[in-house]
C-alpha cells in the first residue's frame, strides 16, 4: 500500500513537471475548464443575488396575510374591517409606536408607478408602499439614513437606497410627479439590504384616495409574539367566517416570490452548465489522450522498471484533476472578480415591479464551481489513465 | 473515405495513395470524433443562444409600427374610463381605439403563467390581424357571451379543444355573483401568422367581463390604437396626452415597439448578461477546437512531404487540407445545429416564463456561415503552410 502511495506521489509529481513542454493543449484544457466554471458561476449567481435579497427581506416572525387566492399584494384586497378583525386575533406582538403600546399590525397598500431607469432612460414600475406608523415596528430593520421620516397626513415620501441607485429623480429633496399629484423626497432609508430598499414609502391614508382606493389596502404583516404564535394566529384567522385570507410566514411568501426567477436561472443555467460541461470534458479527453499519446514510451519505461498499473493510472488521473481544480478555480475567481456585487435590477412578476439586487459568489457557489470542475477533469483523464495503464510494456518500448 | 479525396488528388493517383492519407487520420480517430464533438457541442449552446436571445427582445421587433398603446400617466396598473375609447378615437389620426385590461386569473395552478385579456373581440381581431382564427370560430365567438379563445401554444400546453369549458380561478376580479370562479367556454384556439406571434394568450368577452366583475364598472386597463401614418406617431400621441392633461386620469401614449422595449428593459440586463454569456463560452469552444483542429494538420507536415514528393500538385495539397477540415466542421456543426432546432423547437424549457421561444429562421444562416468559417479558418493557416513547405523540409520534420 504505501509503495502505491510513494509510486502515485512520485509519477504525478513527475507528469505535472512535463506539463510545461506541452503549452497549447494545456493551455486549451484550462480554458475550456476555467470558462464552464466562470459562466457556471456567473449565470447562478444572479439567481443566487436576487434570492438574497428576497431573503433578506423575510423574517420568520413576521406574518404575511394577503386575500384569499392571492399570489402576490398586486392581486390582493384588504378591507379596512379585515385589517381590523386580523388585528383581533391571538398571537401578535406589541410594541412602542409613536409613544403608544400598540400591537404590531401593518395594513400595506401597493401601487406601482413609472419611473425611469437610470441605465436605459425608459419608464419602470417602482412600488410605492402606503403604510401606517405601525408598520416601522413591524419592519424593524428599515432605518432612515439621510434627511428624515415623512410627516404623517403629508404628500411625502421616503426612497429606498436602491431605489435610488436604479431610478432617475429619486434624491433627497427633489419632488415626484405622480399624475396630479406631487410628492417630497425627504429621506431615504436602508433595510438590511431586504426588498424594501427598492420601494418608496409613504402614509398609507394619503396614498388611498390619491390612487381611488377607498379605505382599501393590499396586504397586513403582523408583528408575533414568537415564531411559534404563528400557527395559532393562522388558525384565528382562517378558522374566523367573516375573513376570507391567506396567512403565511413572511419567509415563505418572500421564497415563493422568487420562485419565477429561480426556475427561470436554474433551467438556463442546468442547459448552459450541462453543454459547456460536455464541451469541457472533450476538451480534457483530447488534453489527456494528447499526453498519454506523447509519452508512450516514458510510461513505458516506468512500467518496466517495475512501476505498477494502479499507480500508472492514477497519475493521470491526477493530473487530470490538477488541470481541472486549477482551470476551476481561476474560473471560480474570474466569475467572483466579474460578477459579485454587480447590481442590477429586474421585474418581479410576481408583483409587477421592480427588484433592485446585487448579483452573488458566495463561498457555496465557488465550491460548487470547483467541484463541477473536478467532476469534468475525472471523467476527462479516466479513459485515458485506462489506456496509460493497459499498455504493452514491450511494443511501446519500441515506439 | 472515398470520393472526393480522389479529386483532389492529381491525374492517376488512385486509392493507394489516398489510403495513404486516411491511415493518417486513423491514428487520430478519437481525437477527430473528439473534436468533432466539441463542435456538436458549440452548435448546440449556438442554438439555444440566438433562441434565448429573440425570447428576451420580447417581440421588440415585431411590434406592429402603426399601432400604439394609450395607458395611465402614472402606471400601466391604474385604470382608465371606458368612455376615453370614443375620445381618442375622435383625435386626428386615430383609426380605431380598442381597450385591453389584465385579468391575471389563475389556472388550476399559479405556476401556470397565462396572459388573460377581458377584450372587444371583433375590434381586438381587426387591430392584431396576425392572430389568426377561423370565420366559423370567430363567429361563434361573436354569438357565445361566455365564449373565450386561446392561442396554439398554451392550448396545446394544457390539451385543450374548442367545446371545453375552462375555470380561471380570480385572483383581483371576483365574479359580482360570488365564489372566486369564472367558467370561460372556450369557442376559438387561434394560429399566429408569423413565428414570433405571441399564441400564448387568453381571451375573453369585455361585455361580459364589465357586467360580471363585482367592482371597476366602468373602467378598462389601457387602449391599443391604430393610427393611419405610422410617421406620425409622435404627433398623435402628444395630441392624445394633451387632450386628457387635465382631467383625473392623464394618460401616456407610446408605439408598441417602444412600450415592448420599455418592457424588456424592465427585465433588465439579465437577457442581455445571459446571452454575452453564451456568446463569449461559444467563441471560446470555437477557439479550443479550432486549435486541435490545426494542430491535426500539422502534425502531419512529415507526411504532407511525402506526398508532395510523390507527385502531388500545391494547389492539390491545400484542397486535401482545406476540404477535411471543412468537411469535419460541415458534418459536426450541422449535426449541432439540426440537433439544438430540433431541442429549442421543442418548447421554451422555462415552463412558460418566455413566451416566445424558437429558433429564428435568419440565424441558421448564420449558423451555417460559422461552420463554414470555424472549417475554413482553422484549415487555411496550416495548408497555406504545408502547401509552401519544400518537400525536402518537410520530409526532414517530425
Amino acid at each position: 500500500m504505501f509503495r502505491w502511495l510513494s509510486q502515485i506521489g512520485t509519477l504525478t509529481t513527475f507528469n505535472l513537471r512535463t506539463l510545461p513542454q506541452r503549452p497549447g493543449s494545456v493551455a486549451a484544457s484550462l480554458v475550456g475548464m476555467a470558462g464552464v466554471v466562470a459562466v457556471l458561476v456567473g449565470v447562478l449567481s444572479i439567481q443566487q443575488g436576487f434570492a438574497k435579497t428576497l431573503e433578506a427581506t423575510g423574517s420568520p416572525d413576521t406574518a404575511f396575510v394577503l386575500r384569499g387566492g392571492a399570489d402576490g399584494e398586486m392581486m390582493s384586497i384588504v378591507t379596512r374591517d379585515d385589517a381590523r378583525l386580523i388585528g383581533e386575533a391571538p398571537g401578535i406582538a406589541k410594541g412602542t409606536v409613536e409613544g403608544a403600546a400598540t400591537p404590531l399590525v401593518s395594513p400595506e397598500l401597493f401601487v406601482v408607478i413609472g419611473l425611469p431607469k437610470k441605465t436605459t432612460g425608459t419608464d419602470a414600475n417602482v412600488p410605492l408602499r402606503g403604510v401606517v406608523p405601525a408598520a416601522f415596528g413591524v419592519h424593524d430593520r428599515v432605518k432612515i439614513v439621510e434627511g428624515r421620516n415623512f410627516a404623517w397626513g403629508r404628500n411625502e415620501v421616503i426612497v429606498g437606497r436602491a431605489a435610488q441607485g436604479q431610478f432617475r429623480g429619486l434624491e433627497v429633496g427633489k419632488t415626484l410627479n405622480l399624475g396630479q399629484n406631487q410628492w417630497q423626497i425627504v429621506g431615504a432609508f436602508t433595510a438590511d439590504g431586504g426588498l424594501s430598499e427598492s420601494e418608496i414609502w409613504t402614509d398609507a391614508a394619503v396614498l388611498q384616495p390619491a390612487y381611488r382606493r377607498g379605505t382599501t389596502y393590499q396586504s397586513v404583516k403582523v408583528k408575533l409574539a414568537s415564531v411559534g404564535s404563528f400557527q395559532p394566529f393562522k388558525d384565528a384567522l382562517t378558522r374566523n367566517p367573516q375573513l376570507d385570507v391567506k396567512v403565511q410566514r413572511e419567509t415563505e411568501f418572500y421564497a415563493g416570490q422568487s420562485r419565477g426567477m429561480t426556475r427561470l436561472i436554474m433551467s438556463l443555467g442546468v442547459i448552459i452548465g450541462v453543454l459547456m460541461g460536455l464541451g469541457a470534458v472533450f476538451g480534457a479527453l483530447i488534453t489527456m489522450y494528447t499526453a498519454v499519446a506523447t509519452r508512450t514510451r516514458e510510461i513505458a519505461t516506468l512500467r518496466a522498471l517495475g512501476f505498477g498499473r494502479v499507480p500508472v493510472l492514477l497519475s493521470v488521473v491526477g493530473e487530470s484533476l490538477a488541470i481541472a481544480a486549477l482551470g476551476g478555480a481561476l474560473g471560480a475567481l474570474g466569475a467572483y472578480l466579474a460578477f459579485d456585487g454587480f447590481e442590477t435590477a429586474t421585474i418581479n412578476w410576481q408583483s409587477f415591479s421592480q427588484v433592485a439586487f446585487a448579483f452573488r459568489v458566495g463561498p457555496a457557489l465557488l465550491a460548487l464551481g470547483v467541484l463541477y470542475a473536478l467532476a469534468l477533469g475525472l471523467v476527462g483523464g479516466l479513459f485515458p489513465a485506462i489506456r496509460a495503464a493497459r499498455l504493452p510494456v514491450a511494443t511501446a518500448l519500441r515506439e | 473515405m472515398g470520393g472526393w479525396w480522389q479529386r483532389a488528388l492529381p491525374a492517376g493517383v488512385g486509392m493507394t495513395r489516398a489510403g495513404l492519407l486516411a491511415s493518417g487520420f486513423r491514428r487520430h480517430k478519437l481525437r477527430l470524433v473528439l473534436t468533432g464533438l466539441s463542435i456538436v457541442v458549440a452548435f448546440l449552446l449556438f442554438s439555444y443562444l440566438v433562441a434565448i436571445r429573440k425570447a428576451f427582445e420580447m417581440g421588440v421587433d415585431v411590434a406592429g409600427a402603426d399601432r400604439m398603446m394609450v395607458r395611465h400617466s402614472v402606471s400601466i396598473i391604474q385604470s382608465l374610463p371606458a368612455s376615453y375609447e370614443a375620445e381618442i378615437e375622435r383625435v386626428p389620426g386615430v383609426v380605431d381605439a380598442t381597450p385591453l385590461s389584465w385579468f391575471g386569473g389563475i389556472y388550476q395552478d399559479p405556476k401556470n403563467f397565462i396572459a388573460q385579456f377581458p377584450v372587444k373581440p371583433e375590434e381586438y381581431l381587426a387591430m392584431y390581424p396576425e392572430f389568426k382564427l377561423p370565420a366559423d370560430q370567430k363567429a361563434a365567438w361573436l354569438r357565445t357571451r361566455t365564449g373565450a379563445i386561446a392561442g396554439r401554444t398554451i392550448a396545446t400546453k394544457y390539451g385543450w379543444k374548442v367545446g371545453d369549458r375552462i375555470p380561471i380561478q380570480a385572483t383581483v376580479w371576483r365574479p359580482k355573483g360570488g365564489g372566486t370562479t369564472w367558467d370561460f367556454d372556450l369557442v376559438g384556439i387561434y394560429d399566429g401568422k408569423e413565428k414570433e406571434t405571441d399564441t400564448t394568450q387568453f381571451l375573453f368577452r369585455q361585455d361580459f367581463f364589465e357586467e360580471n366583475k363585482s367592482f371597476g364598472q366602468g373602467r378598462i386597463g389601457w387602449y391599443a390604437i391604430r393610427i393611419k401614418d405610422p410617421s406620425r406617431a409622435a404627433d398623435v400621441a402628444k395630441a392624445i396626452d394633451e387632450h386628457f392633461v387635465n382631467s383625473p386620469s392623464a394618460t401616456k401614449t407610446e408605439t408598441e415597439g417602444a412600450m415592448a422595449q420599455g418592457f424588456a428593459n424592465q427585465v433588465g440586463n439579465i437577457g442581455l448578461i445571459i446571452v454575452a454569456i453564451l456568446t463569449a463560452v461559444f467563441f471560446i469552444i470555437m477557439v479550443v477546437v479550432g486549435n486541435t483542429m490545426a494542430q491535426s494538420v500539422r502534425e502531419r507536415t512529415q507526411e504532407i512531404g511525402v506526398l508532395k514528393a510523390l507527385g502531388f500538385s500545391n494547389g492539390g495539397v491545400l484542397a486535401l487540407v482545406l476540404g477535411e477540415s471543412l468537411l469535419l466542421a460541415g458534418i459536426a456543426g450541422g449535426i449541432g445545429l439540426l440537433m439544438g432546432y430540433g431541442l429549442v423547437s421543442r418548447g421554451d424549457p422555462t415552463n412558460g416564463f418566455l413566451p416566445i421561444f424558437f429558433f429564428p429562421p435568419k440565424d441558421l444562416i448564420l449558423g451555417a456561415a460559422l461552420i463554414v468559417a470555424l472549417g475554413l479558418l482553422t484549415g487555411l493557416l496550416p495548408a497555406l503552410q504545408a502547401m509552401r513547405l519544400r518537400t525536402v523540409d518537410a520530409l526532414r520534420r517530425g
